[in-house]
C-alpha cells in the first residue's frame, strides 16, 4: 500500500517525559518520523506538537490510535489536507564568494526571504513558507555552497470556519 | 492535616482498599516501609522483585481487584520491568511503586539510581514521577484509576526519597480529571443492531472469545448469548475459562497449539465474533488465510487492538460485557429455534471435526505429561486456580485442564514470561486462602523464580508445584526438533537440582513420581498436605506439544500426532 506524508498536530500535557512518550512510540511499533516541532501554546499547561510521518493507511490509522491512547494527548489532528495552513522555516547559511553575492540576494528576492547575516564568506538566509519553497530554495542554493542548514519541520494549523 | 509523603502514601493505599502489597525493601524505601508496618495493610515479603510484580499479577486476576507492589530504587526497579511488561501485555491492572533517589540527586548517577520512568515508559499504561509531595495524593488516585479501567493495565509509581520524608497538608483527591482520557465503555447500538443481524444471518458463525472477557465479567453473558444463539466458541489462551471448557459448545482453544476443531472452525466460518481478543499472531498464523470466508466482527475497549492486525467487516469499540447485554437484548430468544435449524448443517460438521482429530495421547510405560494435568483436573474436579509458567507446560495446561469459570486460569500469554507461574501462585493464593492453587511447571522455568518458595514457606501459602520434568527447555526443543535438524542447542537441561530435596531445603514439602501408576497417588498426596508443596513428575523427555501450526502458516496447516 502506498506511503503518503501525514501532518500530525496534537495538543500534549507541558511536561517531562511527554515528547519522550510519543517519540518513543514511534521508535517502538516502528514508525517512522520526518520532522517534529514542539512549543508551548497560549496556555503554559499544554505544549503543540507538530510531526510529519510517511505511512500507509492502517499504518496511519494505527498511529494515530496509538497516539490517542497515550494519556497525555490531549488532542490530535491530521492536518494533511487542504483545510490547513502548513509553513516551515529555515535558517541557511550558505557560501557567498564575491562573484555569487549578487545571484544570491536575486535568489534571497525571488523567495521573498531575507539575510539575515552578513560574513565575508557567507549569508544566512532565513526563509519560511511550504516544505516545497523551502526545497526549492535550497535546490538553488546548493550550487553557491550550503554549509550549514537549520530546518523547524513543518508546522501546521487547522483553518478556522468562517 | 500534616502528613509526611509517606503517610499519605499509606492513605492513598488504605483508601483504595488495598489489603496486600508484594513488595522488598531497600534504602529508597526504607522510609514508606516504615509507614507501612503501622497500616493494616499485610506485605508478602518476595525473594526477588520479578516475583513482586507476578504475583500482584496473580492476585489481580484471582480477585479482580488492582495489585500493588513496592520495590526500592535501581535493581528493584529494574528487575520489576519483566513483570510489568508481562501484566501489559495480558491488561492486568497493577500498581506498582518504586522508590527513587532523592530529587537533587536525579541525573548524577547516584548510587542506586535508574530512570525507572524512561524505561518502563513502553510497557506501562502509564507512569509518573513524583517530584513533589503536594501532587502525591492525585498521582496514587490516577494510578489506581489507569489502572483499573478501560483496557486495564500497570501504572507505575516512582517517588524520590526526600518526597517521602517532606510534609505538606494532605488533601484527600476524591475524583480523578484527565483532559482527554475518557475510555469508550458503551458500544455503538448502530453497529451491535448491524451484528444482531449477521447472527439472524449467518449459516456458520464462530465466536472467538479473549481476555476481555473474563476482565470485563462477562462469561456469563458470554455463555448466554452462544447458548440462545447456538454458536460453537473458541478462545485464546487468555480468554480460557471465560466460556466454560465442559459445555457442548465449546470448540477449545485456538492458534498455534489450537484443537483441530477451533481452528477448522475458525477458518471454514462465515461469521466472527471477536470479543475482548487481539488476534495476535499466536492465534491467526498467517492473517491472509485467517478466517478468510468470514465476516469478522470485533468488539473491543481499547481502539488500537481493532484493525490493528485483522481487517475487520463490523469494528465496535465498548466494554465487552455491555456489548454482550445489548446483543443479548437485540437477539431475542424467539430467534433461538429458527437459527438452530439453520446451524444444524454447520454444528455437526464441527462435530465430525471434533472426532477426527482430537486431543490424544498415548500413556504407555513412561509418565506423559498429559496424562499428569488430566489426572490434576480430575482429583481436583476442575475447581482449582492454575497458574502456569510458559512453555509446553502452559500449552498443556491450557489444553488438559477444562476451565469452567473465570479467573481459574493465571497465565503469562502475551509476553510469555518464564517464571511466572510460581509467584503468580503465591498471589492467586493471597487472595484465595481457601483455595487449592496449582502451579503446572516445567523444570526449566520453575528454575527461574524457583527461590519464591520461600515467600510461600514464610506466609504458609499451601500453593502446589507440579513439575512435567522433562530435563528440557521443551518448547524450544520441539522447534528445535521439527524445524531445526534435531539440533537441542542448548536446550537440554540435564544438570538441574532435585527439586525434592529442594524443597525440602526450603521447609516445604516435595513428592516424585517416576512411574504412571504413581502419577495419581503423589497428586493426592501433595494435594493433601496443608503447606506447599514441589511435586516433581518424571515425564516423556520428547514429548511434543500438538496439533502445532508452524509459526506464520495458515491454522489450518496443523501438524498433528
Amino acid at each position: 500500500m502506498n506511503e503518503e506524508k501525514h501532518i500530525l498536530t496534537m495538543l500534549v500535557d507541558n511536561q517531562p517525559g511527554v515528547l519522550s512518550r510519543v517519540v518513543g512510540l514511534f521508535s517502538g511499533r516502528g514508525y517512522n518520523i520526518e520532522s517534529l516541532c514542539v512549543a508551548p501554546t497560549i496556555d503554559p499547561l499544554v505544549s503543540r506538537i507538530t510531526l510529519v510521518t510517511k505511512a500507509n493507511l492502517p499504518s496511519i490509522e494505527q498511529i494515530e490510535k496509538q497516539l490517542r491512547k497515550l494519556v497525555n494527548v490531549i488532542k490530535l489532528r491530521d492536518l494533511s489536507g487542504k483545510e490547513a495552513v502548513h509553513r516551515e522555516m529555515a535558517l541557511i547559511c550558505v557560501m557567498a564568494k564575491p562573484e555569487s553575492r549578487a545571484e544570491i540576494l536575486r535568489i534571497v528576492d525571488i523567495f521573498r526571504c531575507k539575510v539575515v547575516d552578513i560574513g565575508r564568506e557567507h549569508y544566512i538566509i532565513e526563509v519560511s513558507g511550504s516544505t516545497d519553497k523551502l526545497n526549492a530554495l535550497i535546490n538553488l542554493l546548493k550550487p553557491m555552497g550550503i554549509k550549514k542548514i537549520a530546518r523547524t519541520g513543518a508546522v501546521a494549523l487547522f483553518r478556522e470556519p468562517n | 492535616m500534616e502528613m509526611t509523603g509517606g503517610q499519605i502514601l499509606m492513605q492513598t493505599l488504605v483508601d483504595e482498599d488495598v489489603e496486600t502489597i508484594f513488595g522488598f525493601p531497600g534504602g529508597a524505601v526504607i522510609e514508606i516501609y516504615d509507614e507501612l508496618v503501622k497500616t493494616d495493610i499485610q506485605h508478602v515479603l518476595v525473594r526477588h522483585e520479578q516475583g513482586a510484580v507476578h504475583a500482584a499479577d496473580g492476585y489481580a486476576r484471582a480477585s479482580g481487584k488492582v495489585g500493588v507492589c513496592l520495590v526500592t530504587s535501581g535493581p528493584g526497579a529494574t528487575n520489576t520491568v519483566t513483570g510489568i511488561a508481562s501484566a501489559n501485555s495480558d491488561s492486568i491492572p497493577i500498581v506498582v511503586i518504586t522508590g527513587q533517589v532523592p530529587t537533587q540527586l536525579i541525573g548524577n548517577d547516584a548510587f542506586q539510581e535508574v530512570d525507572i520512568v524512561g524505561i518502563t515508559r513502553p510497557c506501562t499504561k502509564h507512569n509518573y514521577l513524583v517530584n513533589d509531595v503536594n501532587d502525591l495524593a492525585g498521582v496514587m488516585r490516577e494510578a489506581f484509576y489507569l489502572a483499573r479501567t478501560g483496557r486495564p493495565g500497570p501504572v507505575l509509581v516512582d517517588i524520590p526519597k526526600n518526597v517521602v520524608s517532606a510534609k505538606t497538608i494532605y488533601k484527600p483527591v476524591s475524583q480523578v480529571r484527565l483532559k482527554s482520557y475518557n475510555p469508550t465503555y458503551s458500544p455503538n447500538m448502530k453497529q451491535l443492531k448491524k451484528v444482531a443481524n449477521l447472527v439472524r444471518e449467518a449459516r456458520r458463525p464462530v465466536i472467538f472469545a479473549g481476555g476481555g472477557i473474563i476482565l470485563s465479567d462477562a462469561s456469563r453473558e458470554l455463555t448466554a448469548f452462544a447458548h440462545k444463539n447456538h454458536i460453537p466458541v473458541t478462545a485464546s489462551l487468555m480468554g480460557l475459562g471465560g466460556f466454560p471448557g465442559t459445555d457442548p459448545l465449546w470448540l477449545g482453544m485456538i492458534g498455534m497449539h489450537g484443537t483441530y476443531r477451533a481452528n477448522m472452525s475458525a477458518s471454514y466460518c462465515d461469521l466472527m465474533i471477536g470479543i475482548g481478543v487481539r488476534f495476535d499472531d499466536r492465534v491467526t498464523g498467517k492473517t491472509d488465510a485467517f478466517a478468510e470466508q468470514a465476516k469478522i466482527v470485533h468488539i473491543d475497549i481499547d481502539p488500537t487492538s481493532i484493525r490493528k492486525n485483522i481487517a475487520v467487516s463490523i469494528p465496535i469499540v465498548g466494554d465487552c460485557k455491555k456489548a454482550l447485554t445489548r446483543l443479548n437484548e437485540l437477539l431475542t430468544d424467539e430467534d433461538s429455534d429458527a437459527m438452530l435449524k439453520q446451524k444444524e448443517e454447520w454444528l455437526s460438521r464441527i462435530d465430525e471435526w471434533k472426532s477426527t482429530n482430537p486431543l490424544a495421547y498415548d500413556q504407555k510405560d513412561v509418565i506423559k505429561p498429559q496424562y499428569v494435568v488430566e489426572k490434576l483436573y480430575e482429583l481436583t474436579k476442575g475447581k482449582a486456580i492454575i497458574t502456569t509458567e510458559v512453555g509446553q507446560n502452559q500449552m498443556w495446561a491450557a489444553q488438559y485442564y477444562h476451565f469452567d469459570r473465570p479467573n481459574n486460569f493465571i497465565t503469562s500469554g502475551g509476553l510469555g514470561c518464564m517464571g511466572f507461574g510460581l509467584p503468580a501462585a503465591i498471589g492467586a493464593q493471597m487472595a484465595h486462602p481457601d483455595r487449592m492453587v496449582v502451579d503446572i511447571a516445567g523444570d526449566g522455568s520453575i528454575q527461574m523464580n524457583i527461590q519464591e518458595m520461600a515467600t510461600a514457606v514464610q506466609y504458609k501459602l499451601p500453593v502446589k508445584v507440579v513439575i512435567l520434568n522433562n530435563r528440557f527447555l521443551g518448547m524450544v526443543r520441539q522447534w528445535q526438533e521439527l524445524f531445526y535438524g534435531k539440533r537441542y542447542a542448548s536446550t537440554c537441561m540435564d544438570c538441574a537440582p532435585d527439586f525434592v530435596k529442594l524443597a525440602e531445603a526450603y521447609g516445604a514439602a516435595g513428592l516424585r513420581a517416576e512411574k504412571p501408576a504413581d502419577v495419581e497417588a503423589v497428586l493426592a498426596e501433595g494435594m493433601a498436605i496443608p503447606g506447599p508443596v514441589i511435586m516433581d513428575f518424571t515425564v516423556e523427555a520428547e514429548e511434543g506439544v500438538y496439533p502445532m501450526v508452524p509459526a506464520g502458516a495458515p491454522i489450518t496447516e496443523m501438524l498433528l500426532v
